[in-house]
C-alpha cells in the first residue's frame, strides 16, 4: 500500500510551512528539544515495522508536562498533527511519522514514581520500560503480567496506547486489564485522569476506550498498573504432533479439562526449523507442529496440572512429550519461541509478522487456508501462534530487493487477515491496526461501524490531528479498498463462511 | 412483586427493538431501557417511553472449549448462570443479581462486580464483544467473539457500567472460566479492621489461591478457589473456622441483614484504593468491607461527607439507595469539569438528541 497520507483518501491536512511550525513551537516552549534537521530526525523515520519510513516535519523530545501542554496547545491552535512515539517497537506502524506533523517522543519520561507493595500498585511515566517495571517489583515478589516479545525495550506508554499482550495473556490478560489509571494530555492541553487508584471510577469507562486507541484520542503521561504476586513455580512440557490439526485440538482438549495455562504456544515445521537452527532449543525436527504449555502457580497445583495435561496430549496423539527438567531448560525451551521472529529472519532477507486472531476451532482450516496462499505466491509462511487465545503470527518471508516482493508479500499478509475476519476472527490481536492494516479495518467493520469510530474520535480530537492516517480508516479509503478487492465480484476463499 | 415462573422463550427481537430506537431518534422521544427492572434503584431515575429487552433473549452461542459465549441481552442471569454450570463453567466476576429477573444486559449496563474482582476482573474484563443499536437504530458489532481483538475502539467496554446512555445492548459476548478444582471458606474471628487491613495485605503479595475477601462483625472472612493442593495448604496455613459458602451469594446480591436500612439511613458503595485505612467513624453508621476493603458498604445519614471523605483518599462514593426513598439526588460522584466536558461530547456524538436513558448517570448526559 502507499504508506504516506493521501489527503484524498485519509482526510485533508492544513499545510503549514516547516520555519512557522518552528517557531511557534520555540515560543510556547522555548525549552523543549526539537529536532529540525534531516540528519536528526532521520533516525524517527519509522518505528518497529522498518518496511514503512516517512520523516516527520519535526521531532519533539519533552521532559516535563508543562512542554507536552504548550506543545499540544501550540499544534492546536496551528492545526499541526501530533503522532505520539514512545520506544518505536510497535509493528503496524502506529507511530509513523507525518510528513506534515510533529512527532511527540515521550522517552524521557522514564521515571518509575512509584512502587506500592501493600496496594499492589506501580506508578510510572510513560517511557518506563515494560520489563523495568516488573524489575522494580521484583524485590517485593510481584510483577507487572503482560509481556509482549519486545518487553525488554518497549514502553508502557506504547504498551497502553496498542493494549499490548504477550504469551500470558489467556491467564493474565492484556494491558487492559492490568492497569487502573492514566493520566492524559487532550489534543487541546487539558489534563484529565481516567480510572483511579481504586478499582474503578464515576462515569464512563474512558480508561478502557483509551487502552489500544493507538494515540488517536489523547497523550498519555502518567500510567498506574496493578502488580500481581509473582508464581513461586513454573514448569513448562513440550508436545510434539506429526499433524498440525492434531496439534490444534490438543490446546481445546487442554482447557476443556478445566485448565487455563500462563502460557499455551504453537509452532509450525517451518517455525521449529527456523528456532532450532538458531537457539538449539531441543526442539524436535521431524515434527509438524509443537505445543508449549506453561503451568504456574503454587508447586502442588502445577504437578497436579502437569499430569492432567500430559495425559491430554498423549490421548490427543501427541508423538512426545518432554517436560523441562529444571529452570535451565524451561529457559531453552521458550528461547526457541521467543527468538521465533529473529530466527525466521536468519532464513529469508525479510520478513512479514501478522497479527491476527480467529475462533481456535477455526485453526485448521484457517492454516489451510495459508498454506494455500503460500504456495499460490510462491512466498514460505512460517506459523507461530499464541494458540491459548488464537492469536496467530504468520510471518511471511520476501526478499524486499526482488522486484516486487515486498508488495506481494503485503497481499498474502492482507488475504491471510481477510481469511482471520471470514473465520470470525480480527485483522489484529496484539499489534495494533497503526498505518498497516488500516485497509484491513474495512473488511472487518461495515461503514455504520467505522461512523461509530469516527463519532468517538470527534468527541476527543474534532480537528483530527492526534494520529490522523491510523487506525481508523475514513469511508473513502474503504470505498476504494473495497472496489480494489471485489472488483471481480469475487471474494477470497468462498468456502468459508462469512460472517 | 410477582416473579415470572419461567424466563421468556429464546428470541432475537432486534429488529423491533431498532424500528423502536429508530422512532424514538426521529421524534427524539426519550427511552428509558429496562430488562429484569431489577437495578431501576441504581442510578438516577428515567422520565422515558419502556425499551423493554426482556424478550430479547436466549444464548445465541456457546462452545466452551472456546471459553466464550455470547448471550441475547434479555437473557436471565440465572439462565446464563445455569448453561455455564452445565459445562463446570462461570462469569467469573459474579455479577450481582437483584431478584431472579435480573437480566445479564442489566448486569454489563450497570458494570457491577461481585466478590471476586480484585482477583478476577471485572465486568469489563470479560466482555469480548457486543452487538449495540445505535441511536439510528442499526444494530452493529463491536469487539467479536474472540479473546483477542485491537482493531477499532473498544466501543463494548465503554458501554459497561455506561447504563444504556450510549447505546443498547443487543447481544453480548463473554470470556469465561472453569470452575476451579477446589474450594473453601473461611472466617478468622475476633479480628479487628486495621489488623484485618493489614494481614490482607501481607496476604496480597504471596500467590495464594484467595478469591474473596471480606470484613464483617469483627471477622475477617476469605474464600480459596483453586488446584487442591493449595487450597488446602492455604486452609491449613490460615487455620479459622469454616464458613458456609452461600455468604459470598448473599454478599454479593445484598441479601445480608447488613443491607435492611433503618429510617433515615441511606446505603452508599465506598471504592477506595487498596489498602485505604478505615475511614473516620463519623462518616458512617457501619461498614461492611468487601475486596479485601476496596470496597465498602457503608450505612449513613450524612452521605456527602462521606463522599468527600472517599475522595480525600483517591475514592468514590456512590448511593444505593433511590433518591425516592431519601438517597442522594446525585448518585454517582460529580466528575471534574474536564472529564464532564468529554462525557458530553461523547453522548453528544453517539446519541445525539438524548434519547438513551437520558439522565440515568448525570443530569444533562
Amino acid at each position: 500500500m502507499n504508506i504516506l497520507f493521501d489527503p484524498r483518501l485519509d482526510g485533508e491536512l492544513v499545510g503549514r510551512d516547516k520555519h512557522e511550525v518552528l517557531e511557534a513551537l520555540w515560543r510556547a516552549a522555548p525549552t523543549l528539544t526539537l529536532l529540525h534537521r534531516e540528519e536528526d530526525l532521520r533516525p524517527f523515520e519509522c518505528d518497529g515495522l522498518a518496511a514503512y519510513r516517512v520523516l516527520p516535519m519535526l521531532v519533539a523530545l519533552p521532559e516535563d508536562l508543562a512542554q507536552v501542554e504548550a506543545l499540544l496547545k501550540a499544534c492546536f491552535a496551528l492545526g499541526v498533527p501530533v503522532v505520539t512515539r514512545g520506544a518505536g517497537t510497535g509493528l503496524s506502524g502506529g507511530a509513523l511519522p507525518l510528513e506534515q506533523g510533529v512527532l511527540l517522543v515521550m522517552s524521557r519520561f522514564n521515571k518509575i514514581i512509584e512502587v506500592d507493595p501493600d496496594a499492589r500498585i506501580a506508578r510510572v511515566q510513560p517511557g518506563v520500560r515494560n520489563l523495568a517495571i516488573s524489575e522494580a517489583a521484583a524485590p517485593y515478589g510481584l510483577y507487572y503480567a503482560p509481556d509482549p516479545s519486545s518487553q525488554i525495550a518497549c514502553s508502557i506508554g506504547g504498551n497502553v496506547a496498542e493494549n499490548a499482550g504477550g504469551v500470558h495473556c489467556l491467564k493474565y490478560g492484556l494491558t487492559v486489564h492490568n492497569v487502573l489509571r492514566v493520566d492524559v494530555l487532550t489534543i487541546e492541553g487539558e489534563h484529565m485522569t481516567l480510572g483511579s487508584n481504586a478499582f474503578d471510577a464515576p462515569g464512563f469507562d474512558l480508561l478502557a476506550l483509551f487502552n489500544g486507541s493507538e494515540g488517536m484520542l489523547g497523550v498519555i503521561t502518567e500510567i498506574t498498573v496493578k502488580l500481581l504476586p509473582r508464581p513461586t513455580v513454573a514448569k513448562v512440557l513440550m508436545a510434539s504432533f506429526d499433524d498440525v490439526e492434531k496439534a490444534g485440538r490438543a490446546v481445546g482438549d487442554i482447557i476443556a479439562a478445566g485448565i487455563v495455562p500462563g502460557g499455551l504456544e504453537m509452532m509450525d515445521k517451518l517455525a521449529i526449523e527456523a528456532a532450532e537452527d538458531f537457539v538449539h532449543a531441543g526442539y524436535p525436527l521431524e515434527a509438524e507442529a509443537i505445543l508449549l504449555c506453561e503451568l504456574d502457580g503454587v508447586e502442588a497445583d502445577v504437578d497436579d496440572d502437569c499430569e492432567t495435561v500430559r495425559q491430554v496430549l498423549e490421548k490427543a496423539g501427541a508423538t512426545a512429550i518432554s517436560q523441562a527438567r529444571d529452570e535451565a531448560e524451561r529457559a531453552k525451551f521458550w528461547a526457541g519461541r521467543k527468538n521465533a521472529f529473529p530466527a525466521v529472519g536468519r532464513m529469508s532477507p525479510d520478513y512479514y509478522c501478522m497479527d491476527g486472531t480467529i475462533p481456535r476451532k477455526e485453526l485448521p482450516r484457517v492454516l489451510k487456508g495459508i498454506a494455500a496462499l503460500s504456495e499460490e505466491s510462491g512466498l514460505r509462511v512460517a506459523n507461530v501462534f499464541h494458540a491459548g487465545d488464537g492469536n496467530m503470527h504468520p510471518l511471511i518471508l520476501f526478499d524486499a530487493n526482488k522486484e516486487g516482493e515486498l508488495a506481494l508479500a503485503e497481499d498474502v499478509g492482507g488475504r491471510i487477515l481477510e481469511l482471520c475476519v471470514a473465520a470470525g476472527g480480527s485483522i489484529t490481536g496484539e499489534h495494533g491496526v497503526g498505518r498497516e492494516k488500516i485497509n484491513q479495518m474495512c473488511s472487518q467493520f461495515q461503514a455504520d461501524e467505522i461512523t461509530v469510530f469516527h463519532a468517538v474520535k470527534a468527541a476527543f480530537d474534532d480537528k483530527r490531528l492526534l494520529n490522523p492516517g491510523k487506525n481508523i480508516p475514513t469511508l473513502a479509503r474503504c470505498a476504494e479498498f473495497g472496489v480494489m478487492h471485489v472488483h471481480n465480484n469475487e471474494l477470497p476463499h468462498p468456502e468459508l463462511p462469512r460472517f | 412483586m410477582t416473579e415470572p415462573a419461567t424466563p421468556a422463550p429464546d428470541r432475537d427481537i432486534s429488529e423491533a427493538l431498532c424500528q423502536q430506537v429508530a422512532n424514538a431518534h426521529r421524534t427524539r422521544a426519550p427511552l428509558r431501557i429496562v430488562g429484569g427492572d431489577t437495578r431501576d434503584f441504581y442510578g438516577r431515575p428515567v422520565e422515558g417511553i419502556d425499551l423493554d429487552i426482556r424478550e430479547h433473549s436466549g444464548i445465541v452461542s456457546y462452545d466452551p472449549v472456546e471459553l466464550i459465549v455470547t448471550v441475547r441481552a434479555g437473557t436471565r442471569l440465572d439462565t446464563l448462570e445455569a448453561a455455564l454450570d452445565a459445562e463446570q463453567q462461570r462469569l467469573p466476576f459474579e455479577p450481582p443479581r437483584f431478584g431472579t429477573r435480573s437480566t445479564i444486559g442489566g448486569a454489563v449496563a450497570t458494570g457491577l462486580s461481585g466478590p471476586r474482582r480484585p482477583w478476577a476482573g471485572a465486568t469489563r474484563d470479560f466482555v469480548l464483544g457486543t452487538r449495540v443499536i445505535t441511536q439510528e437504530g442499526k444494530r452493529l458489532r463491536f469487539g467479536g467473539e474472540v479473546m483477542k481483538n485491537v482493531a477499532g475502539y473498544d466501543v463494548s467496554r465503554l458501554m459497561v457500567g455506561a447504563q444504556g446512555t450510549l447505546g443498547v445492548l443487543a447481544d453480548i459476548s463473554f470470556k469465561v472460566l472453569p470452575k476451579p478444582a477446589a474450594t473453601h471458606s473461611l472466617r478468622l474471628d475476633d479480628i479487628a479492621i486495621d489488623k484485618a487491613l493489614s494481614l490482607l495485605a501481607t496476604l496480597g503479595r504471596e500467590p495464594l489461591p484467595i478469591t474473596a475477601a471480606a470484613w464483617h462483625e469483627n471477622a475477617l472472612l476469605l474464600r480459596l478457589e483453586g488446584g487442591e493442593s493449595s487450597v488446602k495448604a492455604t486452609r491449613d496455613r490460615l487455620g479459622g473456622e469454616p464458613l458456609a459458602p452461600a455468604f459470598w451469594d448473599a454478599l454479593r446480591d445484598h441479601r445480608l441483614d447488613f443491607f435492611t436500612l433503618d429510617d433515615g439511613e441511606t446505603l452508599w458503595r465506598a471504592s477506595l484504593p487498596p489498602n485505604t485505612p478505615p475511614l473516620a467513624p463519623d462518616v458512617g453508621l457501619a461498614t461492611l468491607y468487601d475486596w479485601a476493603g476496596s470496597q465498602r458498604w457503608i450505612k449513613t445519614r450524612d452521605g456527602e461527607a462521606l463522599r468527600h471523605a472517599c475522595q480525600k483518599v483517591g475514592g468514590h462514593a456512590t448511593c444505593f439507595t433511590p433518591a425516592a426513598r431519601g438517597g442522594a439526588p446525585s448518585p454517582f460522584t460529580p466528575l471534574d469539569p474536564v472529564l464532564e466536558k468529554y462525557h458530553k461530547r461523547l453522548k453528544a456524538e453517539l446519541d445525539t438528541h438524548g434519547i438513551f436513558n437520558p439522565g440515568r448517570l448525570y443530569a444533562g448526559l
